[in-house]
């Protein structure tokens, strides 16, 4: 505790609160724009380390770091174009709830959900690391693919009314991330001896392209048969009942995303998922009407836990020196820089840097919710800019931010092809969040499932041999027979 | 207004993360040098990039010095637009082992030959561990194992036909075990392997020295070996040759410049990486990072060039990884 004190006054300088302040700008902005993510950002600021304090550095990385996962809804819930894949399913619900003229609110609830989850989540790093690691490093392969197999029966919830439609989408996903070489053998596939393709497709760019690309063609297409609808801004705050539906998802989304943070490959997206498909299932009454038209908890549960994995990522890194995320791995390098080894020693050798950054961390938090809260209301007022206008700038930006990740031309024809892939998938009614779904489980689920097995020389017993691993199945089978079972009782009462 | 306002932000930081830089003309006189990191930001070729321009920068104060990243396909994108480069004077590549593995696994079309070697700058050993509560107390046993059957002998390790899979390649060999059976699990980077060998879900691991070192020593792991030619300093481990593998290998770093350059460029820049090695940011790096320098020019570099390709290509397709 004295430590976190210390922590606090060190953090609590004027030049440190500066490059916090910058630190949580940056990754506002950069989680706003399509393409440009934290773990990019991070990555060209890495040469500062050689002229600025550890600190300070390790600041602003931070205010970066939760700045990004801040920034990704607000495109998300305004716009339907999420700036970061880990936002993706924000805009499920968030979208409808602004163009029901709840934008405001969406804002509000994705922000202090996200300084709810950020507060909580790094609490947790205080008290509870030593237990997260030695859990998240239990975790076998098998385990990874059962959890793969749960976060696929939980995307059967967001699969749109129509089940085939759901699973075309999902199809077209698994086919996406089949692309570039395969990780066990080196074999390329579907790559067209295209080389650039090799690595695979980005997620980002899949993400951008089917959702903000997408979504321009397809306004672009209405323009001139529909007057455009006009959106109301409504009212500018939270009301009573918005905050008595969010906060249990805020909670439920922390306790998600912390311990999937800590997770080597878990991500930010799969709590996302998982929150929102949890969500969906525990909505009763008035949520329960309102879920897929705009329900404040599928963006307040969502968005609790994407941040709340941001926290979780630190864990590892700072324990054991594991980077479970890009932006991790990134952050260990700029350590390295400094000569400095995260693990179990940095506690002890470099209490002050440590603690230092953690104290940041809830600085940069309650700076975020200053910085955003008051521009939830400013934001909603985007849509009052004449459309086309506002897409043309989607376009502009989707492109910039997808040529800067690589500067490669082939990424940017990528971008447009699935540009045009999303924009046929909305005309013929095909949901886009399954696609990106099942381009990121899939070869999730496809490498895991193989390490086991070759680990395991061939023996399929391996996938259910710990309790981890029968637990997720379990609960998998559950939430794919439950809703078949009640259908069946309810034909025969 | 409000979104001209971001729009000018986003511009503006677009224009600052991408780096708007001048390609420069030939003759390795005055004007801007551009190294080529052909991956990433963050990784090791990005960090020996970085490092180089800063100490380029305290070395010739008057030389201006920009690094870029050209990403993919293990360095070989890069290497193709290094090779579209002919005879420019002012662009170096970083590049190591692992893009001479690379141009094989991935059929490259564009090889090293279209390139002007001009040096070798720094090693890093690979170390061999298994986790703590292994059976396995050294290599002897490691190799009975492997005998006895190898899909039993998990080995993890970086992508597939990389450099930690050359080295598990060439150790079943020395073994008198065929490649092709070594049971290899590609991870995506040292810090996935470390989380499968900490949790004890695998047989071995095999990474760079300065992936693991930290858990040798606090214990958590245990070194069967490392691939240098003598003991590495701080670390209890034998060689892989005191263990009756006859295998040595770095994992080596350098840069390359275009081909066709002329014979003054190639001296020019020769001697500009040499200033730079020379130099105490250079030094300081070295130590920092735990590299071991192996600083080679000329023609020396050239030969272990061709070496190495030799050497590599015969692994790579026994390993049977060749796309």
């Amino acid at each position: 505790m004295q430590l976190l004190l210390d922590g606090f006054t060190a953090a609590l300088t004027p030049v440190n609160l500066m490059y916090a302040l910058i630190g949580v700008t940056l990754g506002t902005l950069v989680g706003v724009l399509p393409g440009i993510g934290p773990a990019m950002t991070v990555a060209l600021l890495l040469p500062i380390t050689f002229t600025v304090p550890p600190a300070s550095a390790f600041i602003m990385f931070a205010g970066i770091y939760y700045g990004g996962m801040y920034g990704g809804s607000t495109t998300s819930i305004l716009l339907n174009t999420p700036g970061e894949s880990s936002s993706m399913i924000t805009a499920l619900e968030g979208n409808k709830m602004a163009r029901r003229g709840r934008a405001a609110q969406a804002l509000a609830t994705a922000a202090i959900g996200s300084f709810v989850a950020g507060t909580i989540a790094t609490a947790l790093l205080v008290v509870a690391a030593p237990a997260v690691v030695s859990f998240a490093i239990s975790f076998g392969p098998a385990d990874y693919f059962a959890l793969a197999i749960l976060a696929f029966t939980a995307v059967s919830s967001v699969l749109s009314r129509s089940v085939v439609r759901g699973l075309a989408s999902l199809g077209l996903g698994l086919v996406i991330g089949l692309i570039g070489i395969d990780q066990q053998t080196g074999q390329a596939r579907l790559t067209l001896g295209i080389r650039q393709l090799l690595d695979g497709v980005d997620v980002v760019i899949v993400a951008v392209g089917l959702f903000a690309l997408g979504e321009a063609l397809y306004v672009a297409s209405r323009l001139r048969h529909a007057a455009p609808e006009v959106v109301p801004v409504g009212r500018a705050w939270m009301g009573r009942a918005d905050w008595g539906r969010s906060w249990r998802p805020w909670l439920r989304g922390t306790a998600l995303g912390f311990p999937f943070g800590a997770l080597p490959g878990g991500g930010a997206e799969i709590p996302t998922f998982l929150s929102y498909a949890a969500e969906k299932r525990l909505a009763r009454g008035v949520a329960r009407e309102e879920y897929g038209k705009g329900a404040i908890e599928g963006v307040a549960g969502p968005e609790a836990a994407n941040n709340a994995s941001a926290a979780g990522t630190l864990v590892p890194l700072l324990t054991l020196g594991l980077p479970t995320s890009a932006t991790a791995a990134i952050m260990l390098a700029a350590f390295q820089q400094y000569g400095l080894q995260p693990g179990p020693q940095l506690f002890d050798h470099n209490p002050a840097l440590v603690w230092g950054m953690i104290a940041s961390l809830f600085i940069g938090n309650a700076m975020l919710l200053v910085l955003n809260l008051p521009l939830a209301p400013v934001w909603a007022r985007l849509l009052l800019i004449p459309r086309p206008y506002l897409y043309a700038g989607i376009v502009l930006f989707a492109a910039l931010g997808v040529y800067a990740l690589k500067a490669s031309v082939v990424d940017l024809v990528v971008l447009f092809v699935l540009g045009l892939l999303g924009f046929a998938m909305r005309r013929f009614g095909l949901p886009i969040a399954p696609a990106v779904i099942g381009m990121i489980l899939g070869p999730m689920a496809e490498i895991q499932l193989r390490r086991a097995l070759a680990i395991g020389a061939g023996d399929v017993t391996v996938l259910v041999e710990s309790w981890v691993s029968v637990v997720l199945l379990v609960l998998s089978a559950l939430a794919l027979l439950t809703p078949l079972f009640r259908k069946l009782v309810a034909r025969r009462g | 207004m409000r979104l001209r306002i971001l729009a000018a932000l986003a511009a503006l930081s677009v224009a600052a993360l991408t780096g708007c830089g001048d390609t420069g003309g030939s003759g390795g006189g005055t004007s801007a040098l551009r190294i080529m990191a052909p991956a990433a930001p963050g990784g090791g070729w990005d960090q020996t990039s970085r490092t180089a321009e800063q100490a380029i920068k305290a070395a010739v104060p008057d030389r201006q010095v920009e690094v870029f990243n050209v990403p993919g396909a293990g360095g070989t994108i890069g290497l193709a637009q290094l090779a579209g480069e002919k005879g420019n004077g002012n662009l170096l590549m970083t590049m190591g082992l692992v893009m001479v593995g690379a141009i094989e696994q991935n059929k490259s079309q564009v090889t090293l030959t279209e390139t002007t070697p001009i040096a070798k700058l720094t090693e890093e050993y690979e170390i061999i561990v298994v986790p703590a509560e292994s059976p396995l107390k050294s290599l002897a046993d490691l190799v009975a194992a492997w005998k006895a059957d190898p899909a039993k002998v998990s080995v993890a390790g970086g992508s597939a036909g990389g450099t930690d899979h050359i080295v598990a390649g060439l150790m079943a060999k020395a073994a008198g075990v065929d490649p092709k059976q070594v049971n290899y699990i590609a991870h995506s980077g040292g810090g996935e392997a470390l989380n499968a060998l900490l949790g004890n879900k695998v047989t071995i691991g095999v990474s760079g020295v300065g992936e693991f070192a930290e858990h040798v020593k606090s214990g958590k792991l245990r070194a069967l070996g490392v691939t240098s030619g003598e003991r590495l300093p701080g670390l209890d481990a034998p060689t892989l040759k005191e263990g009756g593998l006859d295998v040595e290998l770095a994992n080596w770093r350098g840069m390359v410049a275009p081909g066709g350059l002329s014979d003054a460029d190639k001296k020019a820049l020769t001697d500009l990486v040499t200033k730079m090695h020379d130099s105490q940011p250079w030094k300081d790096a070295v130590a920092k990072n735990g590299w071991i320098d192996s600083f080679q020019t000329g023609q020396e570099f050239a030969d272990y060039l061709a070496a190495e390709q030799t050497r590599v290509k015969a692994i790579i397709a026994e390993l049977g990884v060749v796309s």
